[in-house]
């Protein structure tokens, strides 16, 4: 809820004091799933489930062996959501057929859960998977409920098996046995049982849901739940496994905006799987369940999260040790530098990887400024050039550099900023990696490589040919912090800080691989 | 079932003694389960604290004598009154809004029965043109409360349409209240939030729109803010309605959403009979909740 802000911002700032420290105290611990039990009873789950939660991820926070890919902020999250996929299950859960048709699937759940629509809507799925469903309407309590299911079965394009009007009158569990018998001989393959809801829950209620139930020996009982229900979520669920014992759950109407903690609840108490979710009116909206989706719904941490997964999984350990060697031995080059490049490329969107960093509202502005078609132009510039000549630069002479140019559709200007920048950034990255400070004129020692991009920048044309070296000079010059801003080729005008940050991150994994 | 807490309040320091730090605790645990949500719970928490750290001995009783000050000076703060004037010629109408599955139509049933045992002529107009079967599901709910009902002239009929038909009809025959029923939506599509807007409009072409009472569900979580809050600005909501009370929920969240939202609560249904519907009364449910 926009009051409060999101989880993820209180996360944040409650653990931007744990950023420096080492390792994680009782203390920082403490306070931080204070924020998330907090956050938890916002997003509706069950108080009991909350305290389960919290005391499990706090054991697990100060236990946990430092995990050195990420700081301590990070990783009380990455415990956080482990813990929440967990409950809500691994992997989504699929509906149990039966050996001998017809599987028979019964609904129970609250009034206007969205029982009637769900079986619509699952009707409607089973049958673009080739099944041959009926929809049975043992809902003969709610005023027209029996007249909604038949509308519902004709949008769905299924049969349905209607005997009683409804609306009082008739007997439900007759009908559902008579609809399996109907199924059986018209060779329907699955029945959809339609039963009454209540207000509340009451023993009625079970008992009729238990004697359709013993009618009918149905291979799956999904029990149908709004996901915006609150703490009686556990009363509810509760009381429908002790009366009709369900075998999966539905959460509906999740295109809402309720957090659905419900589903969490469901789960810690009951242990049986969330199987579909309900997206919207239309009989199209329906999806198997996501656990992990659900996760980062509940807590809203998508952000922090999407970053910490993408840092770890796509920042390949063994790849940056490789580079790093090459760069100690001198023999870091174009090819090296390309596959850098794709490695970033992987993480997704530059400007968006930079929006995710904690912290990242004061550099909006530089953020903003980031040019994403840059990489695109440098990556093209390496990719014109032959094997042989991104392995040793020192080939391109001016006929190759302006092929080069023709081929990558830029300018030899161009092509000849970037082989600057490379071998600038080169020779600075072999110093840092042998363990000491780029010697850089009119720099000073840079403490994290701070502003490393720019002296790049001064150096200007090498070039023998002293009309092109002043062509090239002032090209240089009079690009404002254009292109020629990062070492990489990357920088442009955008930020010198997350250009601080790879190198600090470089300098870690060097540090780590022992050069 | 093994356990409830819709009893909790019920059972929380049961017998008269000393407070005791758990008192305190069991306190926090019986808000938060009822849905009071975590920011209320410490304002009261907090609150019955500074009365109760005067007296220099506390027990049970005055704790739970001071809870029930504490949350009905909160509900007070607001005015349940349903203003229903109506004219010849100049029918009030009252607009019924909610998400889906929160129990419109039946309330419009229990309303319109309501007002009419009251000697009041009441006409409902079915403008949920969307969902399959709620013109037919409102339709035997007027006839249960022996009220008129108009019905959409062609199917899945413009909602607003429906309305203005309803409202002319009225205003023809001289009924004293209209009551229009609308689809459930969520409030987060805001194409039909839109729609909402249109039927206002439309109608009050004819008449100005007494009430837009907007059901919410007691089983709701928090999430019931969020609607509250979207439903007052794009539908201009003048009352609440909390429905399913007889149930298991408490609907604590109502604190929460009459303070932020500054709508009150003016109608409670709790019950599936057509006479389950009753005005809200601060005093009354407080002490369900706490008897």
């Amino acid at each position: 809820m926009a009051l409060f802000g999101s989880l993820s911002e209180r996360l944040t700032s409650a653990l931007s004091s744990l950023r420096t420290k080492g390792k994680l105290s009782a203390a920082d611990v403490d306070g931080t799933v204070r924020e998330i039990r907090r956050a938890l009873l916002e997003a509706d789950v069950s108080l009991d489930v909350v305290k389960d939660f919290t005391g499990k991820v706090r054991d697990r926070a100060l236990a946990d062996d430092v995990n050195k890919a990420l700081n301590p902020a990070q990783q009380v999250v990455q415990i956080v959501n482990e813990e929440l996929i967990a409950i809500l299950g691994g992997e989504s859960a699929q509906l149990t057929f039966a050996k001998t048709p017809p599987t028979v699937i019964m609904l129970a759940g609250l009034q206007g859960s969205g029982k009637t629509t769900f079986a619509g809507k699952l009707a409607k799925y089973l049958k673009a998977q080739g099944h041959t469903p009926v929809l049975v309407a043992c809902d003969l309590q709610r005023p027209n409920a029996v007249t909604q299911l038949t509308v519902v079965a004709e949008q769905a394009g299924v049969e349905i098996f209607a005997p009683e009007p409804g609306n009082g009158k008739g007997n439900p569990v007759s009908v559902a046995k008579d609809g399996v018998k109907f199924a059986k001989q018209k060779q329907f393959d699955t029945v959809i049982i339609d039963t009454a809801g209540r207000l509340g829950v009451d023993e009625a209620l079970m008992k009729e849901a238990r004697a359709v139930r013993d009618a009918t020996d149905p291979d799956e009982v999904l029990f149908v739940l709004d996901s915006m229900i609150g703490q009686d979520a556990v009363v509810t669920a509760k009381a429908f496994q002790d009366g009709v014992d369900f075998t999966g759950v539905v959460l509906t109407k999740l295109d809402g905006d309720a957090r659905g903690g419900a589903a969490l609840s469901v789960r810690g108490l009951t242990n049986r799987p969330i199987v579909f979710a309900s997206t919207g009116e239309t009989l199209d909206a329906l999806e198997p369940f996501h656990p992990d989706r659900m996760a980062s719904r509940i807590l809203d941490l998508g952000d922090i999260l999407t970053l910490i997964e993408q840092a770890q999984k796509n920042f390949d350990e063994d790849e940056a040790a490789k580079v790093a060697e090459k760069l100690a031995t001198d023999s870091f080059t174009l090819a090296d530098f390309l596959e850098q490049l794709q490695q970033v490329r992987k993480m997704g969107s530059m400007k968006g990887m930079l929006g995710m960093l904690p912290g990242a509202g004061k550099m909006k502005q530089q953020i903003e400024n980031f040019d994403e078609k840059e990489i695109d132009r440098t990556e093209a510039i390496i990719r014109s050039m032959t094997p042989a000549e991104r392995n040793a630069p020192k080939l391109l002479n001016g006929s190759r550099r302006l092929r080069i140019a023709k081929g990558s559709g830029t300018t030899v200007t161009e092509v000849n900023a970037l082989v600057n920048r490379f071998e600038a950034a080169a020779k600075m990255m072999k110093t840092v990696a042998r363990g000491g400070t780029p010697n850089i004129p009119g720099m000073g020692p840079i403490p994290g490589a701070r502003g490393k991009a720019k002296p790049v920048k001064k150096k200007g044309s090498k070039s023998g040919n002293p009309a092109k070296r002043a062509a090239e000079n002032a090209a240089i010059s009079s690009a404002p912090a254009g292109p020629a801003g990062g070492a990489f080729g990357l920088g442009g005008g955008a930020a010198s800080d997350p250009s601080d940050k790879d190198m600090e991150t470089m300098r870690k994994l060097l540090e780590r691989g022992g050069l | 079932m093994a356990w409830s807490f819709g009893k909790a309040f019920k059972s929380l320091f049961s017998g008269a003694r000393v407070v005791e730090q758990q008192d305190w605790d069991d306190l926090e645990d019986t808000l938060l389960q009822a849905d009071f949500g975590p920011t209320v719970t410490e304002e009261t928490i907090e609150a019955v604290h500074k009365v109760a750290d005067i007296s220099a001995t506390l027990d049970t009783d005055d704790l739970r004598r001071i809870l029930g000050e504490v949350l009905e000076a909160r509900l007070e703060k607001f005015d349940p009154t349903l203003k229903l004037k109506s004219s010849p010629g100049q029918p009030a109408v009252v607009l019924v809004v909610g998400v889906n599955g929160v129990g419109k139509t039946t309330t419009i049933g229990k309303l319109a029965k309501f007002i009419a045992t009251r000697g009041k002529r009441v006409i409902v107009g079915a403008a949920d043109t969307f969902r399959a079967a709620a013109v037919e599901q409102l339709a035997t709910w007027a006839e249960r409360a022996g009220v008129d009902v108009v019905r959409p002239t062609v199917d899945g009929q413009d909602p607003a349409a429906v309305a203005y038909q309803t409202v002319e009809r009225a205003i023809a025959e001289g009924h004293d209240i209209v009551i229009i029923d609308t689809a459930g939506r969520l409030h987060t599509k805001s194409g039909l939030m839109d729609e909402l807007g249109k039927i206002k409009r439309v109608v009050e072409k004819l008449v100005p729109i007494a009430e837009v009472l907007l059901v919410l569900d007691a089983t709701t979580g928090q999430n019931g803010l969020n609607q509250a809050e979207a439903f007052l600005e794009q539908a201009g909501v003048t009352g609440l309605v909390l429905t399913k009370l007889d149930g298991s929920a408490r609907g604590g969240f109502v604190f929460a959403v009459q303070e932020q939202s500054t709508i009150p609560v003016k109608l409670v249904g709790q019950g599936e009979g057509i006479d389950d519907l009753t005005g809200f009364t601060p005093h009354v449910f407080v002490r369900q909740l706490l008897d």
